[in-house]
């Protein structure tokens, strides 16, 4: 099998076997994190929040029951790399269409396999995520360094987000779902629910929105900082205004600027199924599912017309807003799961409850 | 949303005696609910009749009654304690019953106890098979097609209906007792019948059979505030059809993709909502392989086994947790003891593999019928960790101690193509060999699929591992990059030398001068998210070592392995009193074991915890890691010992008893000079190393003759042998003779049997106390119910034990435990076996004298003196106590095997019974172990001639006090030569009232029936005490026994004599 290296940041390097798109003269950039969900390969590769970022996935055997057609959360993936202990080549199960390593091959995502992704999720835990490059054994040290010294992009948004509106047609509430990069589970919770659902560019301006008479509005998930699409803020303003608004993850990071408060990078942030959030209002705790390198600062929401509606109980960080007077919340975490467990499904309800009333 | 303000004291209730199905586990997770309550400030009161376990210490709890675990006992314990609570749901099906029981009697509410963790209700919702179904209905959990049934026309009825097979489920039992797969309306008829006489409330649940689904099983916890949460779920590489207690498991699941897990785990939530149930539970799936249909198949409303393997598998210790949210505590509140800075309510995260295999005592019944199917067999399991599948499932192979280090076995490779596939679909523990020597045949994996329905990710992973045999036979010498490939995938040095024809030896030199040794991985429950310093370690072959560097002196114990018969939970019992004693003398514990069941392998027992397979090369890894000041090897069983040679000779210290003294008790010649020079008696006998040896040395000691195999376990393989043609067959067919391994004859001595256990220093010897054996030498003595003090032995005999103890312990230079069992022949003692090691018997005599026997060991073994620890030498003095050990046995789990006692042993379990009257500690002991002891009614005696004696004797006092009697001839014109009425029937088949319809019919409430060892009387023999076990009829095949139960009875009832 073909070797290949990962180097990180912080100089450390890690040779293992290359499986997925072969890098041959080319080299692979990004940000290094891990997730610790034991299942759900297929749509963490495939949410489109991981872009530009190299997915450590802890749990050690990865492939085992293949992918297939419907579990992707994104038409094709956006992510950098994925880095597992070991990846099945053989899978099992009665959905399976290919293995792991024949999808990543497909997509143009190159894989490492044989490393101690133990050592390594440490080390991102130690000392927080870094930028990470993926090359073959003989790519010059000299480009290397040079590449691991550049900046990374902060266009991600615009690079996943859809250019133009699409309409996916329901008889119930009409619903424009904001993409800064969505998961298909989202939109999917929403047709569900017999939404009609028209997703519209992460800058679609607020007349273009209300031309579509929604009756209520929703904030996707997406990769990267959220300060660096400060042109979204004013029309999320309007919007909250206007129509019950339902914020997930990037979003939620989003409704939080727009309402005066900030937001910070974590070390390592939170990604995983396994994530207890407590809803301050009812005391009960939900297992969440999560994916995201930024939150809310805790101290900052006092000053704003929101208030903190859900924490972690783990860290205490702000996992769910909700504004004063208006029709708007939002949570830190996926309650449309996929992966991840279904716990907090019943916040599309909650929302669709505000919804035309 | 504090706890309970008014639960201030609490009844938990244990798991009683080990048997199939309830194992160590539950003394795993009463312990540890036990201590969780008393962290709440919870006054604890327990009970349990298991004298072998740590949670019945009286430091575990503030009070422990070591009673049998009856309504009649706990009322009155509840009576004399007034609990606020009883907490049910740790103490296994056992203690769930109970608490039924109790709650029905009305004595709960009369006396105001609440039921903790669980309700009446909830329990009765899933216990019972029709109110779980409705539920089930009710919330929409698809349940597969059944019908309860109470009779047999019923359920041939309802299984033409929906066709067969069909699973046979009788309602509260243990382990599936009972049950089992029809294929036909015969096979119903007898599962049927088996099951509905092994049901309490004589009712069985007729299933759908969905054989061949993925089996999956979640652990769930939830508070009262309606949080819940997923510790861990499991997948049974058997496919449904194997009991999952007889199933390999691998944890987490492998093959479910998030979708198929979200769906379990969202019913499994939505089922413990349902139930209301306020602590941990198990619901069992079963899953289409081609669809997403599956079933719910049962739901435990309690800590399980499965739990307790969860808990090991995730270091997520359920049994804790579920403690404090019976007293009324949340999830949110509870810190997450792991990690200590978050709480209690999360998902744990695995960063490696769990497998789990079962141990089974097949190797001590030849004659059982192996095929594992809806009825659990097995005794025990083993567990290990990996980074990779191979690597899991290898290491739990070599956990087994089978003598396989390998998926593959030199029995199953002799098989042809045909017997191979007949291997294969026979279902029986042996099946994951036959599958790997099948792919090893390049059979293909489509036709073992046909053959099991194993999820081919199973058979692909099988098939690697035989994929790198290839390559190492291929490769034909030691090659640094494919070592440590195969190293990585959990190869043993064993496996790898004999692939290349080298010795092991060789191939750890090459592994440590090309430096591929282990590395040491923590086991932390969030895959390394955060810091935690669970010193709790697994091996595997990678970059980064965990492992802490500490500067304190290290001792490391030796565990006991899985739990089979002859080495049970009392080995683990002696380990954690070793470390407890380790660690209060300022050193650091380390604890290698393999056992998921066990409190030795709960992390927080140990300095630090290996999870490892015990073997000289795994074993020797982490010494090699830990660079401890030596090993003990004394408390953790045959397994323990036998690892003494070999790391001794890889350098490794072995504290205690030296190496040389243990092989001069062991080593039969070194051991009959030793009591010769001692001027010890010991019964005539020799080694023997082949047939005209075995011939030669039996006419010369005279028949009967004790043989067996040296160096064993529980005395496998011992048998009295009567006569010439009997040890032929015994020497060609039970024992494989080889200079290696000697056979040993003994002269049989009748007479009673003694056993010492004592603790020395090399200089002092404590003799905690002498225990009398009720049945006569003959009987294994792990099977004889055992008195303390002793009841019919003089001072001077007892004197001369003492004496003959003292002589060997200081001849053998004991450093720790020993044990020696004497028998008493003439008035004359003999010496039969010395075991320089902890015994069985080290828990009930630590309870009963109030010696801490292995702490005092291990302190000794570690330098300071018996003397200086206070003790006294000599024979520790007797209080006014009498205490009993009786054998448990599992014979109703195990069909076809004998439950005749011998030298064999075959007890599971045991337990105590103590007051200050002898006859009623004995009728403690009978009730604790479950013999329903018949006040009047018909006993069935067939007597082998060399008792008549002694029975007729014993008859006499069974008719006065009101028993009558049923014979066959022979014995019958005995009965009535005496002048007791019995009535004829005839032997088996011999007519229409024969034994067997006798039994079946009821018509019989006890069978004494000893062996006889003519052939054909046998076989018929075989057949009525098989029968009895299934009707659920005390048989006892040793008259001490039955004496032993007369005198009980005497002391209860009246003699009825008219005037003479």
């Amino acid at each position: 099998m073909k070797k290949i290296q990962l180097i990180l940041e912080n100089g450390d390097v890690y040779i293992g076997d290359s499986f997925g798109a072969d890098l041959t003269n080319i080299y692979s950039f990004g940000e290094i994190v891990f997730n610790t969900s034991m299942t759900g390969y297929q749509e963490i590769l495939s949410d489109p929040s991981y872009c530009d970022q190299m997915v450590v996935l802890t749990y050690p055997l990865i492939g085992n029951y293949g992918v297939n057609k419907d579990d992707f959360e994104s038409v094709s993936p956006a992510l950098k790399a994925v880095i597992v202990r070991e990846a099945c080549g053989e899978p099992a199960n009665f959905r399976s269409t290919e293995s792991l390593g024949s999808l990543l091959k497909k997509f143009k995502v190159p894989g490492i396999s044989g490393i101690d992704t133990r050592k390594l999720t440490k080390t991102i835990r130690n000392s927080g995520s870094m930028k990470a490059i993926f090359a073959p054994l003989d790519y010059p040290k000299h480009n290397l360094d040079i590449i691991l010294k550049s900046e990374m992009p902060k266009d991600q948004i615009k690079r996943v987000s859809t250019t133009s509106p699409i309409h996916f047609p329901g008889e119930g509430k009409r619903i424009v779902l904001v993409d800064y990069g969505y998961k298909k589970n989202i939109l999917k919770s929403l047709l569900k629910r017999n939404c009609d659902v028209i997703v519209v560019p992460f800058n679609a301006s607020f007349e273009t929105i209300c031309s579509y008479n929604p009756d209520g509005i929703m904030l996707s998930n997406g990769p990267g900082d959220p300060t660096d699409v400060p042109e979204t803020l004013p029309v999320i303003r309007q919007l909250q205004d206007k129509f019950p608004l339902f914020a997930i993850c990037m979003g939620h990071q989003l409704l939080a600027l727009a309402n005066g408060a900030q937001t910070v990078k974590l070390k390592f942030g939170h990604r995983g199924g396994n994530h207890p959030v407590k809803d301050l209002k009812t005391n009960r705790v939900h297992m969440t599912s999560q994916n995201h390198g930024y939150a809310v600062v805790t101290e900052s929401v006092g000053k704003t017309d929101l208030e903190i509606s859900q924490i972690n109980i783990n860290d205490n960080s702000v996992e769910g807003l909700r504004h004063k007077t208006l029709k708007s919340f939002s949570v830190q975490y996926h309650p449309e799961a996929c992966p991840g467990p279904e716990d907090t499904a019943y916040l599309f309800d909650d929302f669709l409850n505000t919804v035309g009333v | 949303m504090a706890k309970l303000a008014h639960i201030k004291k609490v009844l938990v209730i244990g798991s009683g005696p080990i048997v199939i199905g309830q194992a160590a586990e539950f003394d795993y997770s009463g312990t540890q609910a036990v201590k969780s309550l008393i962290e709440e400030g919870v006054e604890v009161v327990l009970i349990n009749s298991n004298p072998a376990t740590i949670m019945t210490d009286k430091e575990t709890a503030h009070k422990v009654y070591i009673e049998p675990i009856t309504p009649e006992f706990i009322t009155k314990i509840l009576n004399k304690e007034r609990p606020d609570g009883i907490l049910a749901t740790l103490g296994g099906q056992t203690a769930l019953n109970m608490a039924m029981k109790l709650a029905d009697s009305g004595v709960l509410k009369k006396l105001g106890i609440e039921l903790l963790g669980c309700n009446l209700d909830t329990i009765k919702k899933a216990e019972d098979r029709k109110l779980f179904k409705e539920l089930m209905q009710e919330i929409g959990e698809p349940v597969p097609a059944s019908a309860i049934v109470e009779d047999l026309d019923t359920a041939i009825k309802f299984a033409e209906t929906i066709g067969y097979p069909v699973i046979v489920r009788p309602a509260f039992t243990l382990g599936g007792t009972g049950g089992g797969i029809a294929k036909n309306k015969d096979e119903l008829l007898t599962i049927t019948t088996s099951g509905l006489n092994a049901s309490p409330i004589h009712q069985c649940l007729i299933e759908k059979s969905i054989a061949g689904f993925k089996e999956i099983e979640y652990e769930v916890i939830r508070d009262k505030n309606d949080n819940c949460i997923i510790v861990c779920n499991m997948e049974n590489i058997d496919p449904v059809g194997v009991h999952t207690g007889d199933s390999i498991v691998v944890a987490p699941s492998q093959t479910l993709s998030d979708r198929d897990h979200q769906m379990l785990r969202s019913s499994a939530l939505k089922i413990i909502r349902s139930l209301k149930i306020e602590g941990g539970c198990n619901v069992q799936y079963a899953l289409d392989q081609h669809s997403f249909q599956y079933y719910v198949i049962e739901v435990n409303p309690r800590v399980s086994r499965s739990s307790a393997l969860a808990s090991k598998a995730t270091g997520y210790p359920i049994a804790k947790i579920a403690a404090k949210i019976a007293l009324g505590m949340t999830l949110d509140e509870i810190i997450n003891p792991i990690t200590k800075n978050t709480y209690a309510c999360f998902e744990p995260a695995l960063d490696y593999i769990v497998a789990k295999i079962p141990r089974f005592a097949f190797d001590k019944f030849p004659t059982a019928n192996r095929r594992l199917g809806t009825q659990m067999k097995a005794t025990g399991e083993v567990m290990s960790l990996g980074r990779n599948f191979e690597e899991a499932i290898l290491k739990a192979v070599r956990s087994l101690e089978t003598g396989l280090y390998h998926l593959d076995s030199p029995a199953i490779k002799k098989l042809s193509e045909e017997e191979l596939e007949k291997k294969i679909l026979a279902q029986d523990d042996e099946r994951i060999w036959a599958i790997a020597e099948g792919i090893r045949r390049d059979w293909s994996l489509e036709k073992i699929y046909k053959l099991t329905e194993f999820n081919y990710f199973f058979l692909n992973k099988i098939k690697n591992i035989i994929n790198h045999e290839v390559l190492l036979k291929k490769t034909g010498k030691l090659e640094k990059d494919l070592i440590l490939k195969v190293k990585r995938i959990g190869f043993a040095d064993q496996t790898i030398a004999s692939l290349l024809g080298i010795t092991s030896q060789e191939v750890m030199d090459f592994r440590l001068q090309h430096k591929i040794t282990p590395v040491y991985k923590m086991v932390d429950t969030c895959a390394a998210e955060f810091e935690s310093s669970t010193p709790y370690y697994y091996s595997t072959y990678e970059d980064e070592d965990e492992v802490t560097e500490t500067t304190k002196k290290k001792i490391v114990v030796l565990g006991s392995g899985p739990i089979r018969i002859g080495q049970g939970i009392e080995f683990d019992y002696a380990t954690v009193h070793a470390i407890d004693a380790i660690r209060s003398m300022g050193m650091e514990a380390i604890v290698i074991n393999n056992n998921p069941e066990t409190v030795s392998t709960d992390f927080n027992i140990s300095d630090r915890l290996y999870f490892e397979p015990l073997t000289p090369e795994d074993v020797y890894h982490v010494i090699l890691r830990e660079k401890p000041e030596g090993v003990i090897v004394q408390f953790g069983g045959q397994t323990a010992i036998n690892l003494a040679a070999p790391l001794q000779k890889l350098g490794v210290k072995i504290l205690g008893t030296s190496l040389e003294n243990i092989d001069r008790a062991e080593d039969r010649k070194q051991f009959e000079k030793l009591l010769k020079d001692l001027k010890i008696a010991q019964p005539l006998g020799t080694a023997v190393n082949s047939m005209s040896e075995a011939q030669n040395a039996a006419a010369a000691l005279g028949f009967p003759v004790m043989i067996r195999p040296s160096y064993v376990i529980g005395g496998r393989a011992m048998e009295i042998v009567y006569n010439e043609a009997e040890l032929t067959s015994y020497m060609t067919n039970t024992v494989q003779v080889n200079p290696e391994h000697p056979v040993l004859i003994d002269r049989y001595m009748i007479g009673r049997e003694m056993e010492v256990d004592a603790i020395c220093d090399g200089e002092t010897v404590v003799i905690p106390g002498i225990m009398e054996h009720i049945e006569k030498a003959g009987v294994h003595s792990g099977d004889s119910i055992a008195v303390y003090p002793p009841q019919s032995v003089s001072e001077k005999i007892q004197m001369d034990l003492v004496k003959y103890t003292n002589d060997i312990a200081k001849a053998l230079k004991i450093i720790g435990l020993i044990n020696i069992q004497f028998v008493i022949n003439n008035d004359e003692v003999f010496v039969l076996e010395v075991n320089p090691r902890s015994s069985r018997t080290v828990p009930f005599l630590s309870k009963v004298t109030n010696l801490p026997m292995a702490k005092m060991a291990t302190k000794a073994i570690l330098g300071e003196s018996l003397l200086k620890q206070g003790h006294k030498a000599g024979l520790h003095p007797v209080g006014r106590e009498i205490a009993v050990k009786a054998p448990v046995f599992s014979f109703a789990k195990l069909s076809e095997v004998d439950i005749a006692l011998g030298p064999e042993m075959k007890s599971t379990g045991e337990v105590m019974g103590k007051d200050f009257i002898y006859e009623k500690a004995l009728q403690k002991a009978f009730i604790a172990a479950g013999v329903s002891i018949p006040q009047s009614g018909t006993i069935l005696v067939t007597i082998a001639d060399k008792d008549k004696e002694e029975a007729l004797a014993l008859f006499k006092r069974f008719y006065r006090i009101g028993f009558s009697f049923a014979a066959t001839e022979g014995t019958a014109r005995l009965l009535h030569e005496i002048k007791i009425p019995a009535k004829v029937i005839n032997r088996i088949d011999q007519g229409e009232h024969d034994i067997m319809s006798e039994i079946r019919s009821g018509h019989i409430d006890l069978l004494i029936n000893t062996i006889s060892k003519s052939k054909n009387v046998e076989s018929d023999g075989f057949k009525m005490r098989r029968a009895a076990v299934e009707r659920g009829i005390i048989c006892m095949t040793s008259l001490d026994t039955a004496e032993a139960l007369l005198k009980t009875l005497e002391m209860n009832s009246f003699v009825m004599e008219p005037l003479v």
